[in-house]
């Protein structure tokens, strides 16, 4: 094997990555989240999306649903690196569990007029997209959807005059009766 | 209202902070006053249950409170100002997480109200320190103080130790606030350490024990954190099984150096029949010990036969760097407890004298040899000559980092847990000094020595100072080769020979060092000096500082070189200049 002097073992893996959907109940108090994103700066762990709210405010806990990728191996460790942490209560694998719905919601800005105000609005209706704001030169439409069919209006307003986008990032919740 | 001035519950929070360390049990506290933390210094002042031993620099008073900390089992506790004071910490809690040293470390920290201003001596502590601690706080209220105090000690000394970082700002400890003593609430409740391990994973590693034909145990630090118990069942187990066990730099001491089934320490610097019989085991138990790149060379050929079985406190160490096939979570002691309990219910010793056969076999080559000299000490001779000599005392070792820390371990033959103290993960120069200090406050009247190197030892020389004012005879004994040694030792073996900034062109007489802070300067320069010296050293009830002159260009063996498998050891009595180039082949040809 020809690596360069060392005496760490320097061959890179390339292992296939996954991508998974984790849900993390966490205290919610100051500094929680610095700590969560921090272990996955600090361990050069990927974050796709993430997103963070207080979700029972009397017990004070905040929902985290963070998407990730990384090989298998990569994966169980963030989940036991999340769930050591103090703070944190529970930690699950959606995508493991097989079971969940998974939702982001977009506000898409585009600007036109003539005919694209037209194609706009009969994509939006066939997207089930809201219009949440309109002038007579633009729209603000509102989806909810999962991750992909977002992306997918999205890239279908760009020819007819997107303008911006803000996206809230990946929700996910379990199907059934049953809570984390 | 109720008149509330004569409710001994009342009072500021410098007095809570006192009131929690003697509610839990803290004799000894290392620190260094500064603005942020004067009405804490204050209350100290006024008491005389907690003894304040004051250090040089701030680093030095976090690697004496791990020295202290991994010599009793007990957390170290650490005191120190806002701004410098606790970006000085940053090393040894960095240190304290990667060793698993239970800390407490309280920082003052500028007024509630100048937070965020860019105030004199501010900075983002719990944002600096939280990569580098098990968790922290900043205290804004008073009237949480005393539960998040409780909580720190819960959290540094439980489950996998730790160390924590209590900031509080100035005001909140004029503050005046309601304390209580600790109680079961004051700990989050998501915070819940798995102790006992799993009744079936434990029969499944019976199972595999009872049957194996070439087995090794592999223990580590953990062993230590767990108690003096879990060493007692670690020797229980190996007399029971009869398996052969080797230890990790962190874990020496927990199974006796003079036991018949030790191999030696194992990983980079181990020995060969340790390092063989990981290699080629077909079932490895470890315990409390976390497959460190320093152990398993490289991983893709790391141990490819054996079925291996993990026993370690902390989720995250399983499957992080090597796939095991029985997992089991738990405290150590504990489990291996109960592994006993089903191993002698269930199994009985397996036969594996052809095994130890192999064994004997790798054990003859002698890895550990070195060729005699009778002009310059060797390094190696000299920790042995050391290790006679303070034969019969109740001896502590701590060290700095580097070759003669390899030597320490390789050579120092450690019959008790918590007598060995070594920066293991984070590979921290300086550390021995002040953690010999530590170790010396804890054990007032052992014989406690930091085997050092010239380079590392004035990393934190200053301490010197804290050991005279506190009449603490530490030994400091230095192997003087005028180089950064393991610097030099990976120029040599890595980069061409070409020696970049490895050599101290002028280094202190450390006699005359010694002389000027008040300590005794002692020095050998012959092997026919050492024992005589050594000797002196020992009787003198000072701390002492030993400028023992070793071999300059002696390197530290036998290795396993880059990207190698533990089957590829480079032995000392073939490291000749073509055997240690080709085994390092990839790099730079030796000159």
């Amino acid at each position: 094997m020809n690596q360069p002097a060392s005496a760490y073992f320097l061959e890179e893996r390339h292992d296939p990555t996954e991508s998974h959907t984790l849900s993390v109940l966490v205290q919610n108090e100051p500094g929680v989240l610095a700590r969560v994103i921090g272990l996955f700066s600090g361990r050069g762990y990927n974050i796709e999306s993430l997103t963070v709210s207080e979700t029972e405010s009397q017990k004070h806990l905040s929902r985290i649903t963070i998407v990730t990728t990384g090989t298998p191996m990569v994966i169980e460790q963030i989940k036991h690196q999340l769930d050591r942490m103090v703070p944190v209560y529970r930690v699950v694998d959606m995508t493991l569990t097989g079971r969940s719905i998974e939702r982001e919601l977009a506000m898409v800005k585009v600007r036109g007029g003539g005919d694209n105000r037209v194609e706009a609005l009969r994509l939006a209706d066939a997207f089930r997209a809201r219009v949440i704001d309109a002038t007579t030169e633009s729209f603000v439409f509102e989806i909810t959807g999962n991750s992909a069919k977002v992306s997918q209006f999205i890239d279908l307003m760009r020819p007819i005059g997107l303008v911006e986008v803000s996206r809230t990032g990946v929700a996910a919740i379990g199907r059934g009766p049953e809570g984390m | 209202m109720t008149d509330k001035s004569h409710d001994p519950n009342q009072m500021t929070g410098a007095a809570m902070i006192v009131r929690a360390l003697i509610d839990h049990g803290v004799q000894h506290l290392f620190g260094y006053p500064g603005g942020a933390v004067l009405p804490i210094y204050d209350e100290i002042f006024q008491q005389s249950e907690v003894e304040h031993i004051l250090v040089r620099h701030e680093q030095g008073a976090g690697h004496a409170a791990e020295g202290y900390a991994r010599s009793t089992g007990k957390p170290g506790v650490v005191l120190v100002t806002s701004g410098p004071g606790a970006t000085n910490m940053v090393t040894p809690l960095t240190d304290a997480l990667m060793d698993s040293i239970p800390l407490v470390c309280i920082t003052g920290q500028v007024p509630t109200h100048l937070i965020g201003n860019d105030a004199f001596q501010e900075c983002d502590t719990v944002g600096i320190t939280r990569p580098c601690t098990k968790h922290n706080w900043l205290v804004r209220d008073v009237n949480d103080l005393a539960k998040v105090l409780h909580e720190a000690f819960y959290v540094a000394t439980t489950g996998r130790p730790g160390p924590v970082v209590v900031d509080v700002p100035k005001d909140v400890q004029f503050a005046t606030g309601t304390y209580h003593p600790p109680r079961k609430s004051d700990v989050h409740v998501s915070y819940t350490p798995r102790v006992k391990g799993d009744a079936s994973q434990i029969r499944k590693a019976v199972a595999l024990l009872a049957g194996a034909k070439r087995p090794v145990i592999y223990s580590g630090g953990g062993v230590i954190n767990s108690g003096r118990e879990a060493s007692k069942l670690l020797r229980e187990l190996v007399e029971v099984t009869g398996f052969p066990i080797t230890s990790t730099l962190m874990g020496l001491g927990a199974y006796p150096a003079t036991g018949k089934n030790w191999l030696g320490m194992l990983g980079m610097h181990g020995t060969y029949e340790s390092n063989m019989a990981m290699h080629d085991c077909d079932v490895m138990l470890c315990v409390g010990a976390r497959f460190d790149d320093r152990i398993t060379g490289r991983t893709d050929a790391f141990s490819p036969g054996s079925k291996k079985i993990h026993i370690d406190i902390d989720p995250s160490s399983i499957n992080k760097n090597i796939h095991v096939d029985v997992p089991i979570i738990g405290d150590c002691g504990n489990v291996l407890g109960d592994l006993l309990q089903v191993f002698k219910a269930e199994a009985k010793k397996p036969d594996i004298k052809a095994w130890w056969q192999e064994i004997a076999v790798w054990r003859a080559r002698n890895s550990l040899a070195y060729r005699k000299n009778s002009e310059v000490i060797l390094p190696q001779y000299a920790i042995e000559r050391l290790f006679e000599a303070t034969r019969g005392h109740d001896t502590y070792i701590t060290t700095e980092v580097g070759q003669h820390q390899m030597w320490a371990a390789q050579f120092f033959g450690f019959e008790e847990p918590h007598r060995w103290m070594t920066s293991g993960g984070l590979g921290t120069m300086g550390y021995g000094l002040p953690a010999a200090l530590g170790v010396q406050v804890a054990h007032r009247d052992s014989l406690v020595i930091d085997i050092a190197g010239d380079a590392s030892v004035q990393m934190t020389m200053q301490e010197m100072s804290t050991a005279v004012q506190f009449e603490l005879p530490i030994k400091i004994f230095i192997l003087n080769n005028q180089y950064m040694g393991m610097v030099r030792q990976w120029q040599q073996l890595l980069h061409g020979n070409r020696l970049s900034h490895s050599y101290s062109e002028a280094l202190p007489d450390f006699v005359k060092l010694a002389d000027a802070f008040g300590c005794v300067g002692l020095q050998a320069i012959k092997p026919g000096d050492l024992d005589g010296a050594l000797k002196e050293m020992i009787s003198i009830k000072r701390p002492v500082l030993f400028d023992c002159r070793v071999a300059a260009l002696e390197n530290c063996f036998p290795m396993i070189p880059s990207g190698k498998a533990h089957n590829e050891m480079l032995l000392p009595a073939e490291a000749t200049d073509e055997a240690t180039a080709a085994a390092f082949a990839g790099g730079k040809a030796l000159v």
